[in-house]
């Protein structure tokens, strides 16, 4: 088996909440390893901190414990809880990409311009970036009617749409996917699964939460199930 | 990615100042005036690193010493204390060691700034082409004709009607104002370019198109640029890295989205908390 792209070793997180001096536990103890070409997916219940972990490893937050080590592109190997923002804004840009239940954009921006975005960041010239995220969409089935709108208008379904072809478009090394399929119809969630079956063939290591368990049967490799965050003592929240 | 602004220990002090000063103040005690000797603190030990073409985000409610950070950087106003480089074309300038006239040279030339005011970017007695004009002929473009087409240019992109580029900017409204504004300050395709609550008052259309105006800008110049707004929108669409103030220091400095989803800072949660 190849060496793996990612290691995630005793990885816990809990918040701090200081107004309400409390303490809220999630995810903790959790270690893995995410192979190039595969799928792990991670299952547990509402609450158990599977997306903490998913926030953890791209720092949208801060981990409280263990070591998130990442073998880069270029031979390296970091641990991305010790790398500097300019770092993982660097490692965003090329080799990390993260697709959220949640879309986040420019009011008013035309949705091909929205998907070509990852690109254009990368300095891919804009005719380019458009066709490649046409492209995209149109494997998503996603009307060309709808390209020049912004995504803000549209139903719940196409917007994840819009937000895994984001995701998809840089064929990054690493895609950590968080429910994304969660409101998607059958036809759709197909031509989505054969996105990421495809992805898979290109070497992308992938580490997902699924909504639907049919999801994570069809396309995980590896099943990772969390254990449910750590009762905390009492006093923990006073001292915060 | 190369640094091409390093700040190191900021500070600005009105007032006789006193030892206590530093100590009486800032977030823990609550407050940024000195109960010993009546010194506003309004800003202390503010440090930050920008690179080439990046967006760094400043973030803080009123009068939590962003635009003091600001003003001191491009020369408005003079720190007490600290030290600031920036990087021209590659060569490091202590910019509070240089002359006036070297001064006046770097914020004319490699900084532009776009007040929240308009009134304090733009002379409102000439035309909106002028005031870009004004601009133009301080760095090396003499020729009228020269001049007037990059003018143009400017306010084309920045989506003012050509129509109106021989009018006066009081006449203008105030997105159109902002728009002038820019356009002034990027006149001279400046490396560094610094914006002070430029979106803070307009409507939310509007906004909401300045903002997409000034990504775009980013994309296409490579413009690094330092954006001062107490908006968590503005901070979250512009911005990849963002400090936090608050009585003049530095509490909290991050990923801007680590900042909004996992703040570390009692107030920053607060802050967070109360977003609409």
């Amino acid at each position: 088996m190849a060496a793996p792209i990612l290691e995630v070793e005793g990885f816990g997180k809990q918040f701090c909440l200081h107004e309400q001096g409390k303490v809220i536990p999630s995810a903790h103890g959790v270690s893995f390893k995410v192979y190039p070409g595969q799928l792990t997916a991670l299952i547990g219940a509402t609450g158990i901190g599977k997306s903490s972990v998913l926030k953890g490893i791209y720092r949208t937050y801060l981990p409280c414990a263990g070591r998130v080590t990442y073998h880069g592109a270029d031979g390296s190997t970091e641990d991305l809880q010790q790398a500097s923002e300019h770092r993982i804004l660097e490692l965003r840009r090329g080799e990390i990409a993260f697709v959220t239940q949640f879309l986040h954009c420019l009011p008013r921006k035309p949705t091909l311009d929205v998907v070509a975005q990852p690109l254009l960041a990368q300095g891919l010239p804009v005719d380019e970036a458009r066709r490649r995220a046409g492209a995209l969409l149109s494997a998503m089935q996603l009307p060309e009617r709808l390209w020049s709108l912004s995504p803000a208008t549209f139903s719940g379904g196409e917007r994840q749409r819009v937000n895994l072809a984001r995701g998809f478009i840089s064929r990054p090394r690493l895609l950590l996917l968080d429910e994304p399929t969660a409101s998607l119809d059958a036809a759709t969630a197909e031509s989505v699964i054969r996105l990421i079956q495809g992805l898979k063939q290109a070497g992308t290591a992938m580490l997902a939460i699924f909504h639907q368990p049919e999801m994570t049967r069809r396309l995980a490799d590896q099943v990772l199930e969390l254990a449910p965050p750590l009762p905390l003592p009492e006093t923990a929240g006073a001292a915060a | 990615m190369n640094k091409i602004l390093e700040a190191r220990d900021l500070s600005k002090l009105y007032g006789p100042g006193c030892p206590q000063c530093l100590e009486l103040t800032g977030p823990q005690a609550d407050t940024n005036l000195c109960p010993r000797c009546g010194t506003v603190v309004a800003m202390h030990g503010v440090s930050f690193d920008l690179h080439e073409g990046e967006i760094l985000g400043v973030m803080g409610e009123s009068g939590s010493g962003k635009s003091t950070v600001v003003k001191s950087l491009c020369f408005d106003l003079q720190p007490s204390a600290g030290k600031a480089t920036y990087w021209d074309d590659g060569a490091p300038q202590d910019l509070f060691a240089l002359n006036a006239a070297r001064q006046r040279w770097i914020r004319n030339h490699s900084f532009g700034i776009v007040y929240q005011d308009p009134r304090q970017g733009l002379n409102f007695n000439i035309t909106a082409g002028g005031n870009i004009a004004e601009r133009l002929l301080m760095s090396d473009l003499a020729d009228y004709g020269a001049i007037r087409s990059r003018a143009k240019e400017l306010l084309a992109r920045m989506e003012v009607l050509l129509s109106r580029v021989d009018d006066l900017p009081r006449n203008f409204s105030g997105g159109m104002r902002q728009r002038v504004q820019i356009a002034k300050a990027l006149a001279t395709r400046p490396p560094l370019l610094f914006l002070d609550e430029v979106t803070s008052g307009l409507d939310l259309s509007v906004q909401a198109r300045i903002l997409d105006l000034i990504l775009e800008i980013q994309q296409e110049l490579k413009t690094a640029m330092v954006v001062v707004t107490h908006d968590l929108g503005v901070i979250r669409l512009l911005t990849d890295r963002a400090i936090v103030m608050k009585y003049g220091r530095i509490i909290e400095s991050g990923l801007t989205d680590q900042i909004l989803e996992d703040p570390q800072h009692a107030f920053t949660q607060r802050l967070v908390a109360s977003a609409l």
